[in-house]
């Protein structure tokens, strides 16, 4: 007897019924092909990059004149604010490198099929269902502080459904790397991406259920009896935390990885101390256990001794470990360039960069936490959310341009991509930077009026739009580039992505 | 010349489904334990006042007219085990290749969330509270609820292996054994709810 058993990713259309396009468009919709799944994940995250980079040029130019409002009415600004940092966060960081890890780990194991693909499938429609009820209901007036009550229900619903297609997303990758690795690839012997996808997927599944936990009880609040949460007024106060540091650290766990992993091939040299990186980024995930306590671990040098010891403590585990281990990462990658023989390859520029921005953001925590510099509800904050997110998008870059081969039987034009690294450092700092400075002027965070200090008010928020600008451009510029490449690229030989 | 050979078939997964189980429990045991924190979080915030003679703090949290049906939540309480205990012998029977009592086994469990959600039920008509009626009231609606979600969930698994098993599933017992890691899972996490919300309340 013959058994004929289809793979996981195969056609289970019949050909030539219907047109080519609806047929494609099915084919994409059931796909349970990893590298489909992963690149339906990329390309939604990219083009929330850009939807996210535009509403923060928005916020930056009508920050230049905080007198009266220009752009925005006045109720809807605190929904806008929250679309924003949803988007940073669940629309981009998380997503992006679910959907990179989902696409490249089996690969890298030497497997054909990612753990579940039925279950990742799932967990790509719930987020991007999840974030459509999201943008539907702030722009219906119904986020945190939103009018229409149903719309409110609608919101912590969405955020609820993301969180749970990350969570499925994010177990078939970890089951993947712990079940499905060829044979003669032990743990520790697995690629440095691969290991961050690991981690930082297991991170997830241990902070983003406290989240949708804390969702059940403000939900089940609003909707009945609105006696405790705060109603519509008090989301931001009790999930204000998901969308913001430590919390997104975990995200940012796998562009370190993506900086592991590329950094030894560019300098042709076997990664030293490579126990040592691996142990950096899983430090990162400390911040894991700093998100799920729903608090910011502030240093407050106050009190009795035993006050200080503790908050030193807290503020060192889950502020500083992260920290810590962001730069063992990237010290021990610069060390790979002195001992070997690199070459600046554009997937390196990016990843190098990507971590450097990400690493300024861990440190602007760093400081951010730190009572006595009084920055807190301060765009300060903002900025360091920007410089994790256009990091981690910088290296998101990177990884799509090295992978390009294994993706889509491409490579990208090295001089092209360079040059829009280049672009993304200066949009990132731009983006950021200007925060920080306006953030010890002490310009408030989440308005866009009613506030001045002796500075140019001016100036800092308009570079701030022009970094979120030039993002945009970046991000198009890229997107443009690999569907160049795409199709009229010469096709990459097999020898080569093996 | 010289002609390769195709390549070995990729080795199967290394139990799959045990460890993707043992993850999503994980997972769900950090979702009971952050409702669990809040619950605790908001029952110790709770205003106080004096009582009428002045020689008590009375905590408004639980309204004194509510009364906790404790049998219920007890019979709740040792319902699990015995479920995790049947899925247990569903594990071992799974291991001997003995279909029947894995079948059986598998059966029970799924009986005893039956009777756990069956208990949940008796608690909610016997406290005769409503969802509005309070702060306490929304939590105990929104913790136990969840908890029974996730009870619901564990009768899937039941189901899924049961039929599994009677359709000659044989060699079944990487899913027999992540049914059983679940039913620990439930164990332990009501063992949590069952303190701090039926007992301290």
């Amino acid at each position: 007897m013959t058994i004929i058993d289809t793979h996981v990713g195969a056609s289970t259309h019949a050909q030539g019924t219907g047109s080519a396009f609806v047929v494609s468009v099915g084919q994409w919709i059931t796909s349970s092909d990893h590298k489909k799944i992963g690149r339906l994940f990329i390309g939604t995250s990219l083009l929330s990059a850009v939807l996210a980079a535009v509403l923060g040029l928005l916020f930056g130019l009508e920050r230049m004149s905080p007198a009266h409002m220009q752009i925005f009415n006045g109720n809807a600004t605190p929904q806008l604010f929250s679309l924003y940092q949803f988007a940073l966060v669940f629309g981009v960081l998380a997503p992006l490198f679910v959907g990179i890890a989902l696409a490249v780990v089996p690969v890298q194991i030497g497997s054909r099929a990612v753990a579940f693909p039925r279950v990742a499938q799932f967990g790509f429609w719930a987020w991007l269902f999840g974030a459509l009820m999201v943008d539907i209901s702030i722009i219906g007036n119904g986020g945190p502080g939103g009018g229409r009550a149903n719309l409110v229900d609608l919101y912590l619903l969405g955020l609820a459904l993301a969180g749970i297609g990350l969570l499925a997303a994010s177990l078939s990758i970890a089951t993947s790397v712990l079940t499905s690795r060829g044979p003669g690839i032990t743990l520790d012997e697995v690629p440095a991406f691969t290991w961050s996808a690991l981690v930082g997927s297991i991170a997830t599944l241990l902070s983003v259920p406290v989240m949708i936990g804390t969702i059940i009880y403000v939900y089940v609040d609003h909707s009945h009896a609105q006696l405790i949460f705060g109603g519509n007024k008090g989301i931001n106060t009790f999930l204000g935390w998901s969308l913001s540091q430590p919390m997104t650290f975990v995200f940012v766990v796998m562009a370190l990885g993506v900086l592991a992993e590329i950094a030894p091939i560019s300098s042709r040299v076997e990664q030293p101390l490579r126990p040592i990186v691996l142990g950096g980024i899983a430090l990162v995930t400390a911040a894991a256990l700093g998100a799920v306590t729903q608090t910011a671990h502030v240093l407050n040098w106050a009190g009795t001794n035993s006050d200080k010891v503790k908050s030193i403590v807290l503020y060192a585990l889950f502020n500083g470990l992260p920290f810590l281990g962001a730069l063992i990462v990237v010290l021990l990658s610069l060390l790979c360039l002195k001992m070997g023989t690199p070459r600046v390859t554009a997937s390196f520029a990016l990843a190098l960069l990507g971590a450097l921005m990400i690493l300024v953001g861990v440190a602007g925590n760093l400081l951010y936490t730190i009572k006595s510099t009084s920055l807190d509800g301060t765009v300060f904050s903002e900025g360091v959310v920007l410089y994790l997110v256009y990091g981690g998008l910088l290296s998101a870059l990177a990884a799509l341009t090295h992978w390009a081969p294994q993706l889509w039987g491409r490579t990208l034009e090295e001089a092209k991509v360079l040059g829009l690294a280049l672009i993304g450092l200066l949009a990132t700092v731009l983006a950021g930077f200007p925060l920080y400075v306006a953030g010890f002027s002490k310009q408030p965070a989440n308005t866009v009026v009613g506030f001045d200090y002796s500075g140019p008010v001016a100036l800092w928020n308009l570079l701030t739009g022009a970094g979120h600008a030039l993002i945009a451009l970046t991000i198009v510029g890229f997107v443009g580039l690999l569907i160049n490449a795409v199709r009229k690229g010469t096709p990459v030989s097999q020898e080569a992505t093996a | 010349m010289t002609i390769a050979l195709p390549a070995a078939p990729t080795p199967a997964p290394r139990r799959q489904i045990l460890v993707a189980t043992a993850m999503a429990s994980a997972s769900a045991f950090m979702l009971i334990m952050g409702m669990i924190a809040m619950w605790l979080k908001f029952r110790a915030g709770a205003p106080t006042r004096n009582s009428s003679d002045g020689l008590l703090i009375i905590k408004d949290w639980m309204p004194a007219s509510i009364s906790m049906p404790e049998v219920a939540a007890n019979i709740m309480l040792i319902t699990f085990p015995v479920g995790a205990l049947m899925a247990q012998w569903a594990a071992y029977s799974a291991k001997r290749d003995d279909a029947q009592h894995r079948s059986l086994a598998l059966a029970i469990c799924f009986v005893m969330g039956l009777a756990i959600v069956n208990a949940q039920i008796a608690v909610y008509s016997q406290m005769k509270i409503g969802l509005a009626d309070g702060m306490f009231q929304t939590m105990f609606y929104a913790i136990t609820g969840t908890m029974l979600l996730l009870v619901i969930g564990g009768m899937a698994f039941s189901l899924v292996a049961f039929f599994r098993s009677v359709g000659g599933r044989d060699n079944d017992t990487d899913v027999v054994n992540a049914h059983a890691l679940y039913w620990y899972f439930l164990t332990a996490a009501f063992a949590v709810v069952w303190f701090v919300v039926y007992v301290q309340k």
